[in-house]
């Protein structure tokens, strides 16, 4: 029976060596699934695969069923074919199957049962993550931890458990209802409030949730939290030059103070492929992340293609449709891509050269992007300093914004990072937001309230 | 008229108090609110999107600009109504049944909000007998369906179809757009138009404003 720790605190770092922070390697490896291990030695790929264009209704679901069926069947035949010596499979739930959590549960079996008979027949260590859908905001102000919606995910996790999944996780939204509009007008203030005030409050309480409903599923893990909706909304946005590209870069470094709540509740690991903040939780729990990059650019673009495999411990593609390519169908070729990726790493790591090759795909990256020059390990292991040495989550996610902004600047002073002058302005707009936030939560609550308090359930923050 | 240079000015640095008290000041004078919104607070609004599209504006800048513009809006609608005017176009926005991402459609919302249109915006997860019923009831020029999910693009065409069958399509351009959505698709599923981000939304609206 999995023990259940709770409310856990780190306060100093479980990787304070930059030599020691490698992809495939963290001081607490991972024993999941079906003779996984992860963080032990070796990267695995982490294989994510969707529906195509199509409805999923009750007259479509024998078509829905068909595709997971046909897409496990391909995934796990190239695994075996190139010998990877061990793969996870992320079902991800699309919207309705969450809504009807059974639905999920199903598509849920129909994945471990290709799992189970590859691990008989071949040997193949495997796991099946299970992310359902975050589905709480569909009212205005979403409710978080009451109604329908809610009720409707927690039987979610909990029949998705039954049906076979060996790690869950989900890509929460708490407080995203007031850091979309604080993003979408670049409101400082409103940002930290959403990101080190509410999204805090609702990650604790919904992965101590997680973590029970695992507890009574002996052999379950309660993997990671991604900030997708935050940190990759903004980051996106300032691929397509909507959003200054500072802005997205310290939205990332104070993202990774919600991300790290789902571990003091008691969340193992491994965190979400598209929490690019993972390589902050590695660092500061020691325990094993997943990444993506250049091999999931099916689902799309970052500047981050190399750097984001530095520090990795499964190597993902973020999400591919079940469509055919010249090779074959999509899932299956990019499962073959990040078999190669994981590959080289495995090899390098074996002839002794973990570490130069973690420092190439970071110099490829590093200065080419503000986001990538938080993302190097220097960076990584600055941001998640500063924010085992705070005490609240605000503090923390303040303290890691102003390391952002300092990594950005010395960039610049140094000559390494470029940045126009309308993104040098955005930067220093940004340092001078922080210097004017409050020293204590409460005092920002109290200012943003006439701003920011229709938008948000004070009872869904236990406020 | 004349330019009201504070008005604008207001508008073009999205200072929404500015522009609220420019355009007080404005009627307190005797302006004619139809006048301020064609001389002053349009052409703003049309060098806030030229100096987004130039990238010397991000978002931000471009919403705060629309906020002004709303800002001052509050003080003229009244008025425009009373003469018996009203905005040229109405536009009715929502994100499809199913689907629950709204950041994209609501910055289409705002820019299109801060060019001067009026937006119905009917939140996420809009079923086809809403946008129908909201059709009916607002008697938009314009339909904008967004879509993030592949698995939800076909509500777009259940939406469009549900417009047929309603009598309704011929009275309405319909637009889309969304990650998994392209040019091809939106012809496919007989949309009016398609943009791929949300400044060619506005253009594409008012081409097609134009055009109707």
């Amino acid at each position: 029976m999995m023990i259940v720790e709770t409310a856990r605190k780190f306060t100093s770092l479980a990787i304070p060596n930059q030599d020691q922070f490698l992809y495939g390697a963290c001081p607490h490896p991972l024993n999941c699934g079906l003779g996984l291990m992860l963080g032990a030695g070796q990267v695995f790929p982490e294989v994510n695969f969707t529906l195509p264009p199509m409805s999923i209704t009750r007259e479509t679901w024998a078509e829905v069923k068909a595709h997971y069926e046909e897409m496990a069947a391909q995934i796990l035949r190239r695994a075996v074919s190139l010998a990877v010596p061990g793969i996870v499979l992320e079902f991800e739930l699309l919207p309705a199957m969450t809504d009807e959590p059974e639905w999920g549960a199903e598509i849920t079996a129909i994945l471990k049962r290709h799992l189970s008979a590859a691990h008989e027949k071949h040997k193949l260590p495997c796991a099946l993550r299970v992310t359902p859908t975050d589905i709480r905001d569909q009212q205005k102000p979403p409710l978080l931890r009451t109604g329908e919606p809610w009720q409707r995910l927690r039987r979610s996790f909990e029949l998705c458990a039954e049906a076979g999944a060996d790690i869950l996780s989900i890509e929460s939204v708490g407080s995203k209802e007031v850091h979309d509009q604080a993003l979408m007008f670049g409101d400082f203030p409103g940002i930290v409030f959403a990101l080190g005030v509410l999204a805090p409050r609702d990650m604790t309480w919904l992965w101590s949730e997680i973590v029970s409903i695992c507890a009574a599923h002996p052999g379950v893990i309660a993997g990671g939290d991604s900030a997708c909706g935050f940190a990759n909304t903004a980051m996106q946005l300032a691929h397509q030059r909507m959003l200054p590209e500072v802005l997205a870069a310290v939205v990332r470094a104070m993202s990774c103070v919600r991300s790290l709540a789902a571990f003091e509740q008691g969340a193992l690991g491994p965190s979400k492929d598209c929490a690019y903040e993972g390589p902050v939780m590695k660092a500061i729990t020691g325990m094993p992340i997943s990444m993506e990059g250049k091999s999931a650019a099916c689902a799309h673009f970052s500047p981050l293609g190399n750097i984001a495999a530095a520090m990795c411990d499964l190597w993902s593609n973020e999400s591919v449709q079940n469509v055919r390519l010249l090779s074959g169908n999509a899932p299956e070729v990019f499962t073959e891509i990040l078999a190669y990726d994981c590959r080289l790493m495995n090899a390098a790591t074996a002839a002794g050269g973990a570490l130069a090759l973690r420092d190439w795909m970071t110099a490829s990256d590093e200065w080419l992007s503000p986001q990538a020059a938080v993302l190097s390990p220097a960076a990584t292991l600055r941001i998640a300093s500063a924010i085992v040495a705070e005490e609240t989550p605000y503090r923390q996610t303040v303290a890691a914004g102003r390391v952002a902004v300092d990594i950005l600047k010395e960039g610049v002073v140094a000559g390494k990072l470029r940045l126009s002058r309308k993104e040098q302005q955005w930067l220093e707009r940004i340092e001078a937001s922080l210097d004017e936030l409050p020293a204590e939560e409460s005092a920002l609550i109290a200012v943003l309230e006439e701003q920011y308090g229709g938008l948000y359930d004070k009872a869904s923050y236990g406020l | 008229m004349a330019q009201n240079i504070d008005l604008y000015d207001a508008i073009l640095n999205g200072n929404a108090k500015k522009a609220h008290a420019a355009t007080e000041a404005a009627l307190a004078a005797g302006a004619d609110p139809m006048g301020l919104i064609q001389e002053s607070m349009v052409p703003a609004m049309d060098e806030v999107g030229r100096l987004f599209e130039c990238e010397e504006y991000f978002v931000p800048e471009l919403l705060l600009a629309g906020r002004a513009m709303k800002s001052a809006m509050e003080l003229l609608k009244p008025l425009l109504s009373a003469a018996g005017q009203r905005m040229a176009v109405r536009i009715v926005i929502g994100t499809v049944k199913g689907d629950l991402h709204d950041i994209g459609k609501n910055i289409v919302a705002s820019m299109l909000e801060g060019s001067g249109f009026e937006v119905i915006d009917l939140g996420t997860d809009v079923s086809p007998e809403n946008f129908v019923s909201a059709v009916e009831e607002r008697k938009p020029q314009v339909v904008c369906l967004s879509a993030l999910l592949t698995v939800t693009m076909p509500a777009m065409k259940l939406t469009i179809d549900a417009l047929k069958t309603a009598g309704l399509r011929t009275q309405v351009k319909v637009l889309v757009g969304g990650a998994p959505v392209n040019s091809q698709y939106a012809k496919e599923i007989g949309a009016d138009g398609y943009s791929e981000n949300a400044s060619g939304a506005v253009g594409l609206v008012k081409n097609l404003v134009a055009e109707a």
